[in-house]
């Protein structure tokens, strides 16, 4: 409970150092999202609809990839990002572009295998509908989107809280670096580290509650525009 | 997609600034507050912007030696003499010290408070069976604590597991784990000292010989690494080395109590030319 009367004291306090870290994680968690989002929604519709041979192993694939764990996926982008790597002449380690890059990583096959699995339960009931009336390839990818995008709401929310939460991938690819790519998670990891368990937990708890605020807005986003379809 | 791709990067790219470097370090500094203390005067005064990536001294060099670091600062003296002896330092300068020490449950199951030596110290835990938390990282103090149980002519590592129990994690975290399992711990006293979350240990053993502990910094070599920011990274590292940074470094304090106690211009370390 303490935890939760410190979080309040924070949030009221209007700490400052606390809403840069609370600003970065969201715009991070955001960007990797949209990114994430326009990469795997339509790949997790294009392997429901169409038939080719090795789709069952890509959607295996994007399933086991659901499991990957963020310090690996930390690891491959460090690899890739560090200054000896392919990638160091880009000078993007340890910056809040390498940890977008890692949460796109990360989060991608989430949303791509949840709305495969969405897409493929519509494709069954609309499939011969769309075939007659010569709906295929990308405006079927497009129609199967738009009419599933409440339920897609859900996947996109899924993949957004494995971003926001995550700690193993954005601490290796951005360092915990104070004022430039700390956020919520590392700031959490590193005062538990101090020894400071309650400003630990009181952080713990700021973070779920951004979660319930964006999970409620979306929802709520949801509820209205269904709301007026039907109305 | 391309010119928003493009538009993120430039966003948010903040390394390319000229008076910006990042200095790969050990976590002491960066848990004990010194940064926080430290970094605004560094920027005062040269007008650097130094970011820390607090990790352990092992993962510290690796790191550098994949270039990912214009600065070196950490605390396991042979493995940062390797580390320029291979090319990737320009040089290595001593910058401040503190000491080890042993913490653990206040009751004293082993009576290492009694100790002679670090040696009997480690010897009584060993026979009183009692439980020790090591880092089991290859941090600068795992290295130390590797060290003083060979002196000490124990493996511990025979009993890992049972009761020599590797965190394999940062100071911190291993200072966690010992504190919740009552278990002995090798720290640096700087980590101790604003350890929030210390229970029911306390100091047990401290102020033996072995059980010093001195921090060095080592420029990145241009030679090896040619997009290092070699000339913040020496403008920081001169200023570290300098008597105001010096000075800088004895005025910080936790409790009304000195943590690292500089010795850049010690007699034998200052014969070392700067390049």
């Amino acid at each position: 409970m303490d935890a939760v009367t410190e979080a309040f004291r924070l949030i009221i306090a209007l700490d400052a150092d606390l809403f840069e870290i609370l600003w970065l994680s969201i715009r991070v968690s955001v960007i990797a999202l949209a990114i994430s989002a326009v990469i795997s929604l339509p790949l997790g519709t294009w392997l429901a609809i169409t038939e080719f041979p090795g789709r069952k192993f890509c959607i295996l694939l994007l399933n086991a990839l659901m499991g990957m764990p963020p310090v690996v996926v930390g690891l491959m982008v460090y690899l890739l990002l560090s200054r000896s790597g392919p990638l160091g002449w880009l000078g993007l380690l340890y910056t809040p572009t390498a940890m977008i890059i890692a949460q796109v990583v990360l989060i991608t096959p989430i949303i791509a295998a949840l709305s495969n699995q969405v897409i493929e339960n519509l494709h069954q009931e609309y499939s011969d509908t769309f075939y007659s009336m010569g709906v295929t390839g990308r405006r079927a990818v497009v129609a199967y989107l738009v009419d599933a995008r409440y339920a897609l709401t859900t996947c996109i929310l899924a993949g957004f809280g494995r971003a926001i939460a995550e700690v193993g991938a954005v601490i290796i690819v951005g360092g915990n670096i104070d004022h430039l790519t700390r956020v919520m998670t590392t700031a959490i990891a590193l005062e538990t580290s101090k020894g400071n368990l309650s400003l630990a937990l009181s952080l713990g708890t700021v973070l779920l509650a951004l979660s319930l605020l964006v999970n409620s807005l979306v929802i709520g986003v949801r509820e209205y525009a269904a709301k007026r379809q039907y109305a | 997609m391309k010119p928003f791709l493009v538009f993120v990067v430039l966003a948010f790219s903040a390394h390319t600034q000229a008076d910006t470097i990042i200095v790969q370090s050990t976590t002491s500094t960066q848990n004990s507050g010194l940064y926080d203390y430290l970094l605004p005067i560094l920027k005062k005064d040269t007008g650097i912007q130094a970011n820390i990536v607090a990790v352990g001294t092992g993962q510290a060099i690796n790191n550098a030696r994949r270039c990912d670091g214009d600065l070196l600062l950490v605390h396991a003296r042979s493995a940062e003499e390797t580390f320029v002896a291979d090319g990737y330092g320009e040089y290595r300068r001593d910058l401040m010290y503190n000491d080890f020490v042993i913490v653990g449950p206040k009751a004293d199951p082993a009576n290492v408070a009694g100790a002679r030596d670090v040696t009997d110290a480690l010897q009584r835990i060993r026979q009183a069976g009692a439980k020790f938390a090591s880092r089991g990282d290859d941090s600068g103090t795992h290295k130390k604590e590797r060290s003083l149980w060979q002196e000490a002519a124990i493996d511990p590592v025979a009993g890992s597991g049972q009761w020599y129990l590797e965190t394999g994690s940062g100071m911190g975290a291993t200072l966690n784990t010992g504190v919740g399992l009552g278990a002995y711990v090798l720290t640096d006293r700087a980590t101790w000292m604003s350890f929030a979350n210390k229970q029911d240990s306390t100091i047990l053993f401290e102020g033996a010989p072995p059980l010093f502990n001195q921090y060095g910094v080592i420029p990145v070599s241009a030679a090896k690494c040619p997009n290092v920011n070699r000339e913040a990274a020496e403008t920081f590292a001169r200023w570290l080395l300098s008597e105001t940074g010096q000075a800088a470094i004895a005025a910080y304090q936790v409790d009304g109590k000195q943590l690292f106690f500089p010795n850049a211009n010690d007699r034998l370390n200052s014969s070392i030319e700067l390049k």
